[in-house]
């Protein structure tokens, strides 16, 4: 264990940009477009949508696999 | 050296025929693959369209497969009134139990089979369309690409790597076992709720995998009852001294490629580093099972497993082990049996997605199923208020899943792609190029009324003579492109073909 817990360690030290990374310009954007994705996905899903959602949850029975 | 890991998916498919009173899903299956079939072969396709190879359905197995004994062996599995088909991609298609089933072809890289495994997808697609132009009005037969129904059964996507006979399979259980715990954090396809027994919605909203909540045991042979982590059938489909092939039952389905990539890429990488002996960290649990559902069940991914030695880990740590070493792995020993430059992108894809997932998994929308789905369903549950327990939420994890391109929720996401879509199609239709698949695939679309039997390790072809002519196939790399495109390019006929081949052994 200790010397998985190095390994991490060392993965650290070795990386700082990495974790820099994760706060660039391109990360936030992509956190933007996500949540406006999100937001066109969830205005037409609805329409998409099984009309009944408990009857075709019921209906969902999948017997004898593998 | 390790043995090249040739890689496999065989997919069990959810599938629902809407608008009869008691559908029959074992009918209802048959029904789909035989309309793609009949699609395929159907008059003014342009070549290289699939065509049916093999269907035991008109088929006296005892007859022709007299004295076929690799053949012999296979016999038991198949259930010989079920449609059973090898396409012209060297995939089979077939019914399983009550499902449609894919196998993909055999592929030396994850990113040639994250082609085949969305050709797949693709095949199915077409079958739906050609199984509702011929159904009655009212009825449809819809496909799924997901491993659970939500009421406790649960269906498979199996993936199959070749391995070392000499490897011992003690090391393969030791190591293989840490991989196929830890890796859910990208594997998993999400699901809504849980099926342990005495589980229910309120315990838990979600979780990771479709299929933790179904294995049982750390090691056997079963594959639907009393689940293992590591599954023991011995069936090497090739050259049963040197060959192993490991069969891994243990995964989800997944609709992202990137998810797809990692899942058989960094298996292929750990799996070779077992047959070479290269692990010298052993990371085994104290409770392999308990520690595959408590990774499912934390969506925080911190949750810290108890090892044997006393000690614990949380998933995220293993995974970061194991592929410190898979790097150091391929610096090495090269990259040649773990899927050439494929391998170095594995790698380098691996490492992003644990960092990212480390530090906040939401921009792995679109890589990452179990985070793409989360999006949808909490949004969703957001947006309308929802209780967690509102059926509705399992509706949106089942539709997901949908194959339907006008219905699946998956298909909106604009989930990051690895392959072209022209590679995707031109997949359905033309097998891979280095491996055995070549010869299967080829043969069978030059030469299809000539193709008696085909399988994963030989072919049985009637050259008009007294006698079928058996090619056998037991190494997984030959036949490839490389191998046999001139041969095949050059011959007149099926006679010329046998003839030659059997002049140049091996």
């Amino acid at each position: 264990m200790a010397e998985r817990e190095q390994v991490r360690r060392e993965r650290i030290e070795r990386d700082p940009e990495s974790a820099d990374e994760a706060s660039t310009p391109a990360a936030s954007e992509r956190g933007e477009r996500l949540k406006d994705e999100l937001d066109d996905l969830l205005d037409e899903i609805d329409s998409v949508l099984e009309t009944n959602a408990e009857e075709f949850v019921k209906s969902y029975v999948q017997k004898g696999g593998e | 050296m390790a043995v090249p890991k040739i890689l496999g998916i065989e997919t069990e498919f959810g599938i629902l025929h809407r608008g009869v009173p008691e559908p029959n899903p074992v009918t209802a299956s048959s029904l789909l693959i035989n309309a793609y079939l009949s699609r395929c072969s159907a008059p003014g396709d342009g070549p290289g369209a699939p065509r049916i190879g093999w269907d035991f359905v008109d088929e006296s197995p005892a007859l022709d497969l007299r004295g076929f004994s690799a053949f012999d062996a296979m016999a038991p599995e198949i259930e010989t009134h079920l449609v059973n088909a090898v396409l012209t991609n060297g995939a089979r298609y077939y019914v399983d139990h009550a499902h449609p089933e894919l196998s993909t072809p055999e592929c030396l890289d994850a990113l040639d089979l994250v082609r085949f495994d969305r050709a797949a997808e693709q095949i199915l697609i077409e079958s739906m369309a050609a199984a509702n132009e011929v159904l009655p009005e009212g009825q449809e037969i819809v496909v799924y690409k997901n491993n659970s129904d939500g009421k406790g059964n649960s269906y498979g996507c199996h993936e199959n790597y070749l391995i070392d006979r000499a490897t011992p399979f003690g090391r393969v259980v030791a190591h293989a076992t840490t991989h196929f715990v830890t890796r859910q954090v990208f594997t998993g396809a999400g699901k809504v709720g849980c099926e342990l027994p005495g589980c229910s919605r309120s315990d838990i909203d979600f979780q990771l995998t479709q299929r933790a909540d179904f294995f049982e045991e750390e090691v056997g042979l079963e594959t639907t009852l009393k689940r293992p982590i590591i599954n023991t059938r011995d069936e090497p489909h090739a050259d049963p001294l040197r060959y192993r092939r490991l069969h891994v039952i243990v995964g989800d389905a997944n609709l992202c490629e990137v998810a797809t990539f990692l899942k058989v890429g960094t298996t292929a990488i750990v799996l070779a580093m077992v047959d070479d002996d290269f692990l010298h960290r052993e990371a085994r649990f104290a409770d392999p099972v308990r520690a595959l559902q408590e990774v499912s069940l934390d969506q925080s991914l911190g949750r810290a497993l108890e090892l044997a030695d006393g000690t614990t880990a949380t998933a995220i740590e293993l995974q970061w082990d194991l592929l410190e070493q898979g790097r150091k792995y391929v610096e090495e020993r090269g990259d040649e049996g773990v899927g050439g430059p494929v391998a170095h992108d594995v790698l380098d894809r691996w490492g992003e997605v644990l960092a990212t997932l480390e530090e906040d998994p939401e921009p792995l929308v679109g890589v990452v199923d179990w985070v793409t789905k989360r999006h949808i369903i909490n949004g969703y549950r957001d947006r309308h208020g929802l209780q967690p327990d509102d059926l509705r939420l399992m509706a949106l994890d089942l539709q997901y899943h949908d194959l339907r391109p006008e219905r699946s929720l998956f298909a909106r996401m604009g989930a990051e792609t690895l392959v072209d879509p022209a590679d995707v199609e031109r997949g359905m239709t033309t097998p891979p190029e280095g491996t055995r698949a070549y010869f299967r695939g080829r043969c069978l679309d030059r030469w299809p009324d000539s193709v008696v039997a085909a399988n994963w390790d030989s072919m049985v072809f009637d050259a008009g003579e007294e006698s079928l002519r058996r090619v056998p196939m037991m190494e997984p790399t030959r036949g490839s492109r490389a191998h046999v495109a001139t041969l095949i390019d050059d011959c007149d006929d099926i006679t010329e073909l046998l003839d030659r081949l059997s002049g140049r052994p091996g």
